[in-house]
């Protein structure tokens, strides 16, 4: 047993953003939020880690409320990576990943070997060991999410909770950090917005429109065509790759003068 | 590839420590023995040898006045001052994640002089009784914080939202404070205010430091068992709060903090700008921004700095006092500027 939902609501300013939404993930696996602009992934995200409280509905972590667990002790378990969450404070990578044991350490105690310990495996396990004093305004975009995962690492969490990690990334570092993502072996939850990374690198997606849960379940029964069509308004063919892997076309007109895709 | 090293190095913490001190000392020494009337070192030493430890040297009564009930009351009183508004600076600009806020610019300053002046010419009581200026002050400053956080929720809460929202509110109170001065203040009173909302030690005595010192040491004391909570503050409170952080009980307990410190700072000796401002940053240089470090540093540079503006408010125009507001800003405003200049570069 994991995170999950049920009946899980939440608004602002008068209007439902997650509405009603029963979802669970399952342990050691990579699930995907996927959904349209404005569809309720970040809301969502931020009710499984009470950054938000819900308005009606309950969110579990194995199976036990999470309204009621203390918010240290909540931390010790899961961990978020913002979108690109970055700071005007001189700081340096450690320092980064430091943060991290915040959830671990008493007001008074002093930072131990143990600390040390899971701050060093942690930038190991993303790759940049050896950018340990490296300034983090100096840092390349992929870079910053790879120490954000890292300080998320450093929490030592059963559950890692990500809002579009590969958002304003180029190509080869989208490809990384989801396969970083993948290579964790914990339970990972995160929302993305590209179609055909979803299906490469989650176990399980969900499908959310209007903050409804469409579908859930393997990339290949919930990423169909009559359900991209339906709910992104774009006509797909779904074939395979080069690969053999499940590959998502996008069915528009390119040519200049044809009058465009058009949204409509 | 050497990896800093994190476990406490005692050794070295006690060097600094130490030094700190002895810097500390040095400044207060140079305090007491500089001033309009020339007192022999060795007299000095005496008047305060017979002060501090009830001894019993043939000094004379007026240096003995001088040099233990005037300057070197008014020496610890500006250091405690310049600490603690150091220390709210360096606590506001980490909850805010602003560099540019301060009490004073956030206008708690301002609220707290509209509550002592309140209590110094209306006579404004609860029940009958007269407040104390020291009430007036903290009650002002909480009403300021108050505006400051309904006018900054209402822009949206950004953090650069919440600076316009200091600067309205320090209008306001400054405001509320001129009409209670200007209509309701005798000549003589109005001379008084004015001079103590530029900031004033001239009248310090003991009993001041015996409310000052105590909620300075305990406000350290809170901010000191919030320092790496925050630290996590660093990206923003959504990552304070996933990373464990009970974000809205800090806010509270600090803002409180802070908003006590600088009222009772600012009943004592008036309002006095810009240092929350720039030893925050100063310090930040010397140690870096690590809140362990950096806001004992806070404490003692904030400190050595008002002290030696004191010196200098005494002695930069013979025979007369500048008010400390006036020389903490000579320093300030430039230091201001080039905050401001850097805060419009890309991070």
């Amino acid at each position: 047993m994991t995170l999950a939902t049920r009946e899980a609501r939440w608004g602002a300013a008068g209007r439902m953003i997650v509405d009603g939404v029963t979802l669970q993930a399952a342990p050691g696996r990579v699930l995907g939020l996927i959904g349209p602009n404005g569809s309720g992934k970040s809301s969502l995200l931020r009710l499984l880690c009470r950054l938000r409280n819900v308005a009606s509905g309950v969110v579990t972590l194995d199976g036990q409320d999470i309204a009621g667990v203390p918010r240290r002790r909540l931390a010790r378990r899961l961990a978020f990576v913002e979108q690109q969450a970055t700071t005007d404070i001189q700081l340096c990578v450690c320092d980064v990943v430091r943060l991290g044991r915040t959830p671990h350490r008493t007001a008074l105690a002093s930072w131990n070997g143990q600390d040390e310990a899971a701050v060093n495996q942690a930038l190991e396990r993303v790759g940049l060991a050896d950018r340990h004093d490296q300034p983090w305004h100096t840092l390349s975009g992929g870079e910053r999410q790879r120490v954000h995962i890292a300080r998320a690492l450093a929490q030592e969490p059963s559950e890692l909770i990500l809002d579009e990690p590969t958002n304003h990334l180029d190509i080869r570092h989208q490809l990384a950090i989801l396969g970083l993502v993948r290579r964790l072996g914990i339970t990972c939850i995160m929302a993305l917005h590209d179609l055909n990374l979803a299906a490469m690198f989650c176990d399980e997606i969900a499908l959310l429109h209007e903050g409804r849960l469409q579908a859930a379940g393997p990339p290949d029964t919930v990423l169909t065509p009559n359900a991209i069509q339906r709910i992104f308004g774009v006509s797909v063919a779904i074939g395979s790759g080069a690969s053999g892997r499940r590959h998502i076309e996008y069915l528009v007109e390119t040519e200049p003068g044809s009058g465009g895709a058009g949204i409509d | 590839m050497s990896h800093a090293v994190h476990e406490p190095n005692w050794p070295a913490r006690i060097v600094i420590a130490l030094a700190a001190l002895i810097a500390l000392i040095l400044a207060v020494a140079l305090a007491v023995t500089i001033g309009e009337m020339r007192i022999p070192l060795r007299t000095a030493l005496e008047a305060l040898a017979n002060g501090l430890f009830a001894l019993d040297f043939p000094v004379g009564a007026i240096e003995q006045g001088v040099i233990f009930d005037y300057r070197l009351s008014r020496a610890l009183m500006a250091g405690l001052c310049g600490g603690a508004l150091a220390l709210s600076g360096a606590i506001l600009q980490a909850l805010l994640r602003n560099p540019l806020a301060e009490p004073y610019v956030l206008g708690i300053s301002a609220g707290a002089s509209t509550g002592a002046v309140a209590v110094l010419i209306l006579g404004v009581g609860i029940g009958g009784t007269t407040l104390t200026v020291s009430a007036g002050a903290f009650i002002g400053s909480c009403a300021a914080l108050a505006v400051v956080a309904m006018l900054a929720a209402g822009a949206g809460g950004a953090s650069d939202r919440v600076i316009l929202a200091g600067v309205a509110t320090s209008q306001i109170f400054n405001a509320a404070t001129a009409t209670i001065v200007t209509t309701l203040a005798s000549a003589e009173q109005a001379r008084g205010v004015m001079f103590w909302l530029l900031g004033n030690f001239g009248g310090v005595r003991w009993p001041d430091l015996w409310i000052a010192a105590p909620v300075a040491v305990l406000g350290f004391a809170i901010c000191m068992l919030h320092a790496k909570v925050l630290d996590a503050f660093a990206f923003g409170v959504d990552a304070a709060a996933s990373l464990g952080v009970a974000v809205t009980r800090v806010k509270v307990v600090l803002f409180a903090t802070t908003a006590v410190m600088t009222a009772v700072m600012v009943s004592i000796v008036g309002t006095v700008g810009f240092v929350g401002l720039i030893i925050p940053h100063a310090a930040r240089f010397l140690v870096g921004s690590g809140h362990a470090r950096l806001l004992p540093a806070c404490l003692v540079v904030g400190a050595i700095f008002m002290i030696l503006a004191d010196i200098l408010s005494r002695v930069l125009i013979p025979q007369q006092i500048l008010p400390i507001g006036v020389v903490t800003a000579l320093f300030g405003a430039p230091v201001f500027a080039i905050i401001l200049h850097r805060a419009r570069l890309p991070a």
